[in-house]
């Protein structure tokens, strides 16, 4: 079964596609309106990036995807990305899941870890109430078509005073030259408990060979004392467009992490967003990007305070080379009645060529007097007199200036392991 | 063989101004020169044209180490061809642990597939940062980041101990130590002394000669080595400063390029 999808797409076409896949009444409806007011609703407007300019048409074609039994029968390029120490897995190939495996200690504990397609299915009480509630699907047309058209996906349930320790893997991803790729992940974590969620995205072989969007959406919802960790790597090919929203609603002394690689080899718009709307809530968002050729991004880190005494911190580091242009905005929100509220943001551009443009944009809203709130922004060559230290050593220009980018990066993860 | 290195003509310009007036300078392996003079003088550009940086522009001159000119590679070639300045002003790399630094500066000077083996490497660093009475702890540290002054010089000191160049130049090393690091930079440094490796040592005080002795001492006013002689020279400027010598040469305003 194929179904093309182009844009403007129709009620017909999404409801055929609903039914096709066995999806309940309640998600028909939802990809029916989307794709009815899809077409009246405006793109999203970056700052200083015209999304007019890119080619919005290649939403690619509905692709039935088969389970596949044995991991070995993945492409090398995803098999490399199991991780060894084995763990809940998810891999979507395509526009749809190909192999799930859910652990059995996490089951009896009453995890959840599948594909959100099937979750829609079999556990439609626990789905229907955040499915589309921390992102609004008639914000814009980009959300109202994702809304339409997404496809697999991931949910993640973790029970009251659960806590799972290994990280929950998934693995999306394109080898087919014209299959639609909109994975829609939903993460729960209900009142204590805690979880770390780890997704990558990339496009091996045919995947990458023809222009295409990747259009994503996370929505993490933190109950009351839970801790909710997204690590999320994105490393497509140039020929695409990644358009990525993450949103997390964070409650009463929850908190969320989010170690985010925007490591798209093509265009990209993405937002990291934090909604702090619990007292003591709290946010950290760590965002590395590097852009190369002639690539426009725009990456967005957003923390709302609503919450009382709630605390964000932002940091974006980005590296570009070629004639790539980013444009970082780092959003601090502080509402009126978010008393004590702290959030500290950081946007650091590092520049290695003289056409290469980096635009960082700290931006801080606030409309309560008793806060704390602070930024720093730099974009910068890389330091002449480093590069001619370390070479008065022997070494080498490009060794010299790899090391200086990985401490580039190193400081915003001091935790993390780097392969070059 | 045992090292050659000789400078001929050297001339050097910064931004069009001319500093280096055409320097001739031969170092034989197991030899200490000594380049003194007031500031200004040239000496610190003499070091930084021979490494190579970029800010100057080499008109004239070759500078042949073991036959190889210098002047005609990169500035890491240079460092690999055996040349290594211990700069008075050390970068700082945040991000860059001081061991991860040096590996990299030793693998790069070995084959792809025959680095210096983790071990081996911890070994002999932790050596000489104990010859050196460096705490172990600098290792992971950043490179000189938050270092004082006088432990970005001993690190300048440790790298050059790692590295085993034939021709060391030590570029003010001994400013902003205190009495007991200058000792033990000089140890370190007497330590290294053999038929294998020349040292040109420029410094503005003889207080670092107490400690190494040099072979020849060279006296630079206006961008030229205007007066060469043997210790006893470094022990007259010390008592009697440099007037004496500006006297005999007839020269008035002994500084160069200098707006």
């Amino acid at each position: 079964m194929s179904i093309q999808l182009t844009t403007p797409i129709n009620r017909g076409l999404a409801e055929t596609l609903s039914r096709e896949k066995n999806e309940p009444d309640w998600v028909a409806q939802l990809r029916a309106e989307a794709a009815e007011r899809a077409g009246e609703l405006e793109w999203p407007k970056p700052e200083k990036t015209r999304l007019d300019r890119w080619n919005l048409d290649a939403f690619g074609v509905y692709k039935q995807t088969s389970r596949i039994a044995r991991l070995g029968e993945l492409p090398a390029e995803v098999r490399e990305l199991v991780p060894a120490e084995g763990g809940a897995l998810l891999v979507q190939r395509n526009s749809g899941a190909a192999y799930v495996r859910e652990a059995e200690e996490l089951k009896s504990k009453g995890v959840i870890f599948t594909d959100l397609e099937t979750a829609c299915r079999e556990h439609a009480d626990l789905v229907k109430p955040y499915l589309f509630q921390a992102v609004d699907p008639f914000e814009n047309r980009l959300n109202a078509l994702h809304a339409a058209l997404w496809n697999g996906g991931a949910f993640v349930y973790v029970p009251k005073n659960v806590e799972v320790e290994l990280p929950l893997q998934a693995i999306y991803f394109r080898d087919d030259a014209e299959a639609s790729f909109a994975p829609h992940i939903v993460i729960v974590a209900e009142k204590g408990s805690s979880v770390t969620y780890v997704d990558y995205a990339i496009t091996p072989g045919e995947g990458g060979a023809a222009p295409f969007i990747h259009h994503s959406v996370i929505e993490a919802f933190v109950k009351p004392g839970a801790r909710v960790r997204v690590a999320s790597v994105h490393h497509m090919s140039d020929q695409g467009i990644d358009m990525t929203n993450r949103r997390a609603i964070v409650e009463q002394d929850g908190r969320i992490e989010w170690i985010i690689g925007d490591l798209h080899d093509g265009n990209t718009l993405t937002e990291t967003q934090s909604l702090l709307q619990g007292q003591g809530s709290s946010s950290d968002a760590k965002v590395i990007s590097i852009g190369l050729g002639q690539q426009r991004m725009s990456l967005t880190t957003r923390a709302v305070h609503i919450g009382r005494s709630s605390t964000s911190s932002m940091v974006t580091r980005a590296v570009m080379k070629d004639e790539a242009t980013a444009i970082i905005n780092g959003v601090t929100k502080i509402e009126k009645g978010a008393t004590k509220a702290n959030g500290e943001q950081t946007e650091k551009v590092l520049m290695l060529s003289p056409k290469a443009r980096g635009d960082a944009n700290p931006i801080l809203l606030i409309d309560e007097d008793d806060v704390k709130a602070g930024h720093a922004a730099s974009v910068g060559q890389v330091n002449a007199d480093q590069v001619y230290y370390m070479m008065s050593r022997g070494i080498s220009k490009e060794e010299a200036e790899r090391l200086i980018i990985t401490a580039f990066w190193r400081r915003s993860y001091p935790k993390c392991r780097w392969k070059p | 063989m045992a090292t050659h290195f000789k400078i001929e003509g050297l001339r050097a310009a910064i931004e069009d101004k001319e500093i280096l007036k055409g320097i001739d300078l031969e170092i034989k392996g197991g030899e200490i020169h000594a380049i003194m003079g007031p500031n200004g003088t040239g000496k610190s550009t003499l070091a930084s044209a021979l490494m190579g940086h970029p800010k100057y522009e080499v008109t004239a001159g070759t500078a042949l180490l073991d036959g190889e000119n210098l002047l005609e590679m990169e500035v890491d070639e240079r460092a690999r061809a055996g040349l290594f300045l211990a700069m008075q002003y050390p970068s700082e790399i945040p991000g860059v642990t001081n061991s991860d630094f040096l590996r990299s500066a030793i693998n790069a000077r070995r084959e792809e597939g025959n680095e210096i083996s983790l071990i081996k490497f911890i070994r002999q660093m932790e050596s000489k940062m104990k010859e050196l009475e460096m705490n172990t702890e600098f290792a992971h540290r950043y490179l000189n980041e938050g270092f004082s002054g006088g432990e970005k010089k001993r690190n300048e000191i440790l790298q050059m101990m790692m590295l085993e160049p034939k021709i060391a130049i030590l570029d003010e090393i001994d400013s902003g130590l205190d009495i007991d690091a200058l000792k033990i930079v000089a140890a370190g440094v007497n330590s290294m002394r053999s038929e294998d490796r020349g040292f040109l040592i420029i410094t503005h005080y003889q207080r670092l000669l107490n400690y190494i002795t040099p072979d020849y001492v060279h006296v630079m006013m206006q961008g030229r080595i205007v007066k060469s002689g043997g210790p006893e020279l470094a022990q007259r400027l010390e008592d009697e400063g440099y007037d004496w010598v500006k006297e005999e040469l007839g020269i008035v305003d002994e500084t160069v390029g200098q707006a």
